[in-house]
C-alpha cells in the first residue's frame, strides 16, 4: 500500500494529464464538439417534451371525439302535435272518469290509438314519431284530467333517424345507399322542419330514464341508480374492513408469520387483474353462496374485495404518518392502546384514509370487467328496485350501448361516458383537494 | 324480509342494552363521587368509563343473538326443506336429489309468487306446508335470538360493579375483531386460488393440461349434437397466450415505455416546478379514466384509422379489430403508470450522483443517459414489469377492440385474441356450468393469475432491492 503511495507521489511531478497539453477550447474541433453536445442536449429535451405532447394530444383527441359525439346525446328532437283528447278514440266514458276511481280508468285508455289519429295531421310524415310517443299523451292527460274532450298542443319525441337528421349527423351529400338514412326519411324530416314542427331541446329522459331498445328513449338514470346501489354496498363493506385491518396491521399485529401472510396477501390482491375477482364472484358468490345474479349486492361485494387492498394500503400510510409523540402523550395520561387509536390516531389519519377511499371507490365506479362475469350486463328497462334486483351500472351501460348497431346509440354512449367522466373527475378532484387541504406535515 | 326485521330488532335491543349499561356505569360513578344522582358533577373513581360498561353489556347481548341469526340464514333453508319433505308420506318422497331439488325449486317459486300455477300437483300441495315451516322457522330463530339477547344482556348487566374491569374485556374483543378484519384479505386470496383451482381441475379432467398449454388450436365450441360440423372443441391455448403477449407486452409496451420514460425524464429533470405541480394531478386524473372509455375509443375511432392505414399500405385482408388498435390504446392507457413508476425511480437516485456528473461538466442529457437511467434501471424495469402485468390483465379494451379469432400471427394488422377476451366471451350469455367450454375460462383465469402473480412478486422484489441499495 505504502509503495503505491510513494509511487504516486513520485509521479506527481509529471501527471499523465499534462502530457497532452492544455485543452484549447477555442479550437474549431472543440467548438464543434461543444456545439454537438449542446445540440444533443436540446434534442433530448425536445424529445421529452414531444413524448409528453404525444401522450397529451392523444388524450385530448379522445376527449375531443367523445365530447363531439356526446354533447348532442343530451338533446332530443320533438315534434309538435295538436292532440284532441277524444273520449271515443280513447275508449273511455267521460262520466266514469269523473267518478271516483276514474284515474285508474284513464291510465288504461287507448293512447296508441289516440296517437295514431293525432299523427294523421303530419301527412306523409306520420310515421316519424317515436314508438313510445303515446306515453307523452298519457302523462299529459293524467297530469290534467280536465283535458279530456279538449285539444292541446304537445311536443312528442320523434324517431332516432329523424332526431339524428335534425342534429345534422348524416352526410346528406353522400349517395343514398351509403349515408345510412333513406330518402323517404330525409323527405319526412324536411317536411316537418318546413312546417316548423320540430324543436331540439334538453333530453331529461336521458338523465332520468332507464335503458331501452330505442335510442331516443334510452337513458342512464337506471344505470346511475344501479351504480349508486353497488357503490353503497362496496363502501359499506370495504371501508370498515379496510380501515380496521390497517389499524390492526399498523398498531397491534405482533411481528410474525400471520402479519407477514396478511401483508403478502394484500400486496398481491392489489395487483390481481380485476377480471379474476369476477371469476371469484361467479364461482363463489353466485354458484356456491347462491346470491342473486346481476344484482348490485353481488357486484358490490365483488368490487369491495377488489378495492379493499387499495384502502388498506392508503390507510396504513396515513396511520404511519401520525407521529409517535401523539401516541406516547395519550398513553402517558392513561389511555389504553385502543383508546389511543380510536381517539387520536384515526381522527388524525382520516384525511389520508379518505383520500385513499375515494380513489378506490372511483376505481370501483369505473370498473366493468368483473361485473360482466356476474351477469350485470342485464338489459334492464326499469330503474332497479333494490340491491337484490337485477341492475346495471354506468360503465356497463356504456359497454352495452357501444355494442349496439343502431347509429343513435353512438351519441348516447359518448354522452354516458361524459357523465361518467364528470363524476370521476369530481371524485378524484375531491381526493386531491382533501389531500392538499388537510394533509399535515408534522 | 322477516330476517331483516329480526336483525333490526336485535340491533335495536342491543342499543337499549348499551344505554342501560352506560346509565348504570354513570350512576355508579356518581355514587362513587358522592354526588346526588342526576346532578352533573365530577365522576368518581370507578375502574372503567360508563361507555365501556355499556359496550360490555351490548357485546354480551349481541354476540349470541347474531350467531343464531347467522346460523339460521346459512342452514335454515335446509331445515325447512327437511320439514317439507318429511311431511310427505314415504311413497311420495322424491327419490333422487335432483328430483328433490326440482320439486323444492317449484315450491319456492309458488310461494314467492314467481310461478302462478304449479306443474306438479305435489308442489301445489307442498306450497302451504313450505310457507308454514318457513314462517315457523323464522319466528323460532327470531325468538331464540331475542331470548339469548335478553339473557346475555341481563347477565352482563348483573356483573357491573365499580371495580369491574369492563374496559379490558371490551378492548380484548375489539382487538380480536380487528384481527378478524385483517384475515379477510387472506380469505379473499384463498377464495380466488381455491375457486380457480377447483374449476380448473374439473376442466383438466376433460382436457389434458398438456393439450391446453401447448395446443395450437383454439375453438371452444362444444357440440350440441355429436354429428355437428366443427364440434371438435379444441382447447389449445397457445394462440391466446401469444395474443395476450403480443398486445399487452409487445405493442402496448412499445408505445408506453418510450412515452412514459421520456415524459418522466422531462417532468423530473426539465419541467418548471409549477408545470410539474399541474401535470402530476392531471396524470393521476388520466390514470383514473375507466378502461371501458378507452375501449370505446379504440373500437370506434382508432380501429377504423388503423384499418385504413393497413389498406393504404396495400394489405387486402386488413382486419377491423386489429391487434395494433387495441395495443396502441392500451399503451396510451399505461403511459401514466409507467411515467409515475419511472418518476419514483429517478427521484430515488441520490442527488449526489446527479450533481457529481453535472459538476464534471456533463450536460443534463448526458447525465440522464449515462448516470441516472443506469442507476435507476432496476426501479424502471420493476415498474415496466408491473405495467406488463397490468396490461395482460386488462380486459375491457381488448374485449371491445380485439377480435375473437385465435390467430397465431405476428402481423399487427391482423386480429388476435387474448386470455381476458376469451374469459369474457366464454362466461357471458347462456352457460351450462359443467361444459368444458365454461370450465376452460377458469383454467385461463388460473394461468392469468399465476402469470401476473409471478410478474408482480418479481417486480416488487426488484423495486424493493433497488430502494434498499440507495437507502
Amino acid at each position: 500500500m505504502s509503495t503505491v503511495l510513494t509511487a504516486m507521489a513520485d509521479d506527481a511531478a509529471a501527471p499523465a494529464i499534462t502530457e497532452r497539453g492544455p485543452t484549447d477550447w477555442a479550437s474549431p474541433e472543440m467548438q464543434a464538439r461543444i456545439a454537438r453536445r449542446y445540440r444533443g442536449e436540446r434534442n433530448f429535451r425536445r424529445l421529452g417534451l414531444l413524448a409528453l405532447v404525444i401522450a397529451a394530444s392523444f388524450l385530448a383527441f379522445l376527449l375531443f371525439t367523445i365530447v363531439r359525439d356526446g354533447w348532442s346525446g343530451f338533446q332530443r328532437s320533438e315534434a309538435r302535435l295538436d292532440v284532441t283528447f277524444d273520449a271515443a278514440v280513447l275508449g273511455v266514458d267521460p262520466a266514469a272518469v269523473r267518478a271516483p276511481g276514474g284515474a285508474a280508468l284513464l291510465a288504461r285508455a287507448d293512447y296508441p290509438g289516440l296517437l295514431l289519429k293525432a299523427a294523421e295531421q303530419l301527412g306523409p310524415a306520420e310515421d316519424t314519431l317515436s314508438d313510445a310517443a303515446w306515453l307523452e299523451l298519457r302523462d299529459a292527460l293524467l297530469a290534467d284530467p280536465a283535458l279530456l274532450g279538449t285539444s292541446a298542443t304537445l311536443w312528442v319525441p320523434v324517431r332516432s333517424s329523424i332526431d339524428l337528421l335534425a342534429k345534422g349527423k348524416y352526410d346528406l351529400t353522400a349517395p343514398a345507399d351509403s349515408r345510412g338514412v333513406s330518402d323517404e326519411e330525409v323527405a319526412d324530416w324536411r317536411r316537418l322542419a318546413r312546417e316548423g314542427r320540430l324543436r331540439t331541446g334538453f333530453n331529461t329522459a336521458f338523465l332520468l330514464g332507464a335503458d331501452s331498445t330505442e335510442p331516443e328513449l334510452a337513458g342512464i338514470g337506471g344505470a346511475a341508480l344501479g351504480s349508486l346501489f353497488t357503490l353503497l354496498i362496496t363502501i359499506a363493506i370495504a371501508f370498515p374492513l379496510g380501515v380496521l385491518s390497517a389499524v390492526w396491521l399498523e398498531e397491534f399485529a405482533p411481528r410474525g408469520r400471520l402479519a407477514d401472510i396478511i401483508e403478502l396477501s394484500i400486496n398481491n390482491l392489489a395487483a390481481v387483474p380485476s377480471i379474476i375477482f369476477g371469476l371469484l364472484g361467479l364461482a363463489f358468490f353466485l354458484n356456491i353462496a347462491g346470491l342473486p345474479r346481476s344484482s348490485p349486492l353481488v357486484g358490490g361485494i365483488t368490487l369491495a374485495l377488489m378495492i379493499m387492498p387499495v384502502i388498506v394500503i392508503a390507510a396504513r400510510v396515513a396511520i404511519k404518518a401520525v407521529p409517535p409523540s401523539i401516541r406516547d402523550a395519550a398513553l402517558g395520561i392513561g389511555a389504553s392502546p385502543i383508546q389511543v387509536v380510536f381517539h387520536h390516531v384515526l381522527p388524525l389519519a382520516l384525511p389520508g384514509i379518505m383520500t385513499g377511499t375515494i380513489i378506490g371507490v372511483a376505481r370501483a365506479l369505473g370498473e366493468t370487467a368483473p361485473l360482466l362475469l356476474i351477469g350485470m350486463r342485464a338489459f334492464v328497462t326499469d330503474v332497479p328496485q333494490g340491491v337484490a334486483a337485477p341492475a346495471t351500472v354506468l360503465p356497463m351501460q356504456v359497454f352495452l350501448w357501444s355494442d349496439d348497431v343502431q347509429r343513435g346509440f353512438v351519441e348516447k354512449t359518448s354522452a354516458a361516458i361524459l357523465v361518467l367522466l364528470v363524476i370521476l373527475v369530481l371524485m378524484n378532484s375531491l381526493a386531491i383537494y382533501l389531500r392538499n387541504r388537510f394533509e399535515r406535515r408534522w | 324480509m322477516r330476517l331483516l326485521i329480526a336483525l333490526l330488532l336485535v340491533l335495536g335491543l342491543a342499543g337499549l342494552a348499551f344505554l342501560a349499561g352506560r346509565a348504570r356505569g354513570t350512576r355508579m360513578a356518581l355514587a362513587a363521587s358522592g354526588a346526588v344522582a342526576g346532578v352533573p358533577g365530577r365522576l368518581g373513581i370507578i375502574h372503567s368509563r360508563p361507555v365501556h360498561h355499556g359496550a360490555y353489556v351490548a357485546m354480551l347481548a349481541l354476540a349470541p343473538a347474531l350467531l343464531v341469526l347467522m346460523l339460521w340464514t346459512a342452514m335454515g333453508d335446509r331445515w325447512v326443506e327437511g320439514q317439507v319433505i318429511a311431511s310427505l308420506p314415504q311413497a311420495q318422497q322424491p327419490a333422487s336429489p335432483a328430483d328433490r331439488a326440482a320439486l323444492m325449486n317449484e315450491v319456492r317459486a309458488l310461494v314467492s309468487g314467481d310461478l302462478p300455477q304449479a306443474f306438479n300437483p305435489l308442489a301445489a300441495d307442498l306450497a302451504p306446508v313450505y310457507s308454514a315451516a318457513d314462517t315457523n322457522g323464522d319466528l323460532l330463530a327470531g325468538a331464540l335470538a331475542v331470548a339469548l339477547l335478553c339473557a346475555g344482556g341481563l347477565w352482563g348487566f348483573s356483573r357491573l360493579r365499580p371495580d369491574f374491569r369492563a374496559r379490558n374485556r371490551v378492548e380484548r374483543h375489539v382487538r380480536t375483531i380487528l384481527m378478524l378484519t385483517s384475515v379477510v384479505a387472506i380469505l379473499t386470496t384463498f377464495g380466488i386460488v381455491l375457486s380457480l383451482i377447483f374449476e380448473s381441475i374439473r376442466f383438466f379432467r376433460l382436457v389434458s393440461p398438456v393439450e391446453f398449454l401447448t395446443g395450437l388450436q383454439w375453438s371452444p365450441q362444444t357440440a350440441l349434437r355429436a354429428d355437428q360440423v366443427g364440434a371438435s372443441g379444441a382447447f389449445g391455448a397457445v394462440p391466446l397466450f401469444w395474443g395476450t403477449i403480443f398486445i399487452g407486452a409487445i405493442i402496448a409496451m412499445a408505445v408506453a415505455i418510450p412515452l412514459g420514460l421520456m415524459s418522466a425524464i422531462y417532468l423530473t429533470q426539465y419541467a418548471d416546478p409549477r408545470l410539474r405541480r399541474w401535470l402530476k394531478p392531471v396524470l393521476e386524473l388520466l390514470a383514473g379514466v375507466p378502461t371501458v372509455v378507452y375501449g370505446f375509443f379504440a373500437a370506434l375511432t382508432v380501429a377504423p384509422l388503423v384499418r385504413s392505414l393497413a389498406v393504404a399500405l396495400g394489405m387486402t385482408d386488413a382486419s377491423s379489430d386489429s391487434a395494433l388498435a387495441a395495443g396502441l390504446v392500451m399503451g396510451i392507457m399505461i403511459v401514466p403508470f409507467v411515467s409515475s413508476m419511472a418518476d419514483d425511480a429517478l427521484t430515488a437516485v441520490p442527488s449526489a450522483m446527479r450533481d457529481g456528473s453535472l459538476a464534471m461538466g456533463a450536460t443534463l442529457s448526458e447525465t440522464v443517459k449515462k448516470v441516472m437511467v443506469p442507476a435507476a434501471l432496476p426501479g424502471i424495469i420493476g415498474g415496466v414489469l408491473l405495467a406488463v402485468s397490468r396490461a395482460i390483465g386488462e380486459t375491457m379494451i381488448v374485449v371491445m377492440a380485439a377480435g375473437l379469432a385465435a390467430n397465431l400471427t405476428a402481423n399487427p394488422f391482423n386480429s388476435v385474441t387474448t386470455v381476458t377476451t376469451q374469459i369474457v366471451a366464454l362466461l357471458t350469455g347462456d352457460q351450462e356450468f359443467d361444459s368444458a367450454k365454461t370450465l376452460s375460462a377458469f383454467a385461463l383465469g388460473l394461468v392469468l393469475f399465476v402469470m401476473t402473480l409471478i410478474l408482480n412478486i418479481y417486480a416488487l422484489a426488484v423495486v424493493k432491492k433497488y430502494r434498499e441499495a440507495y437507502e
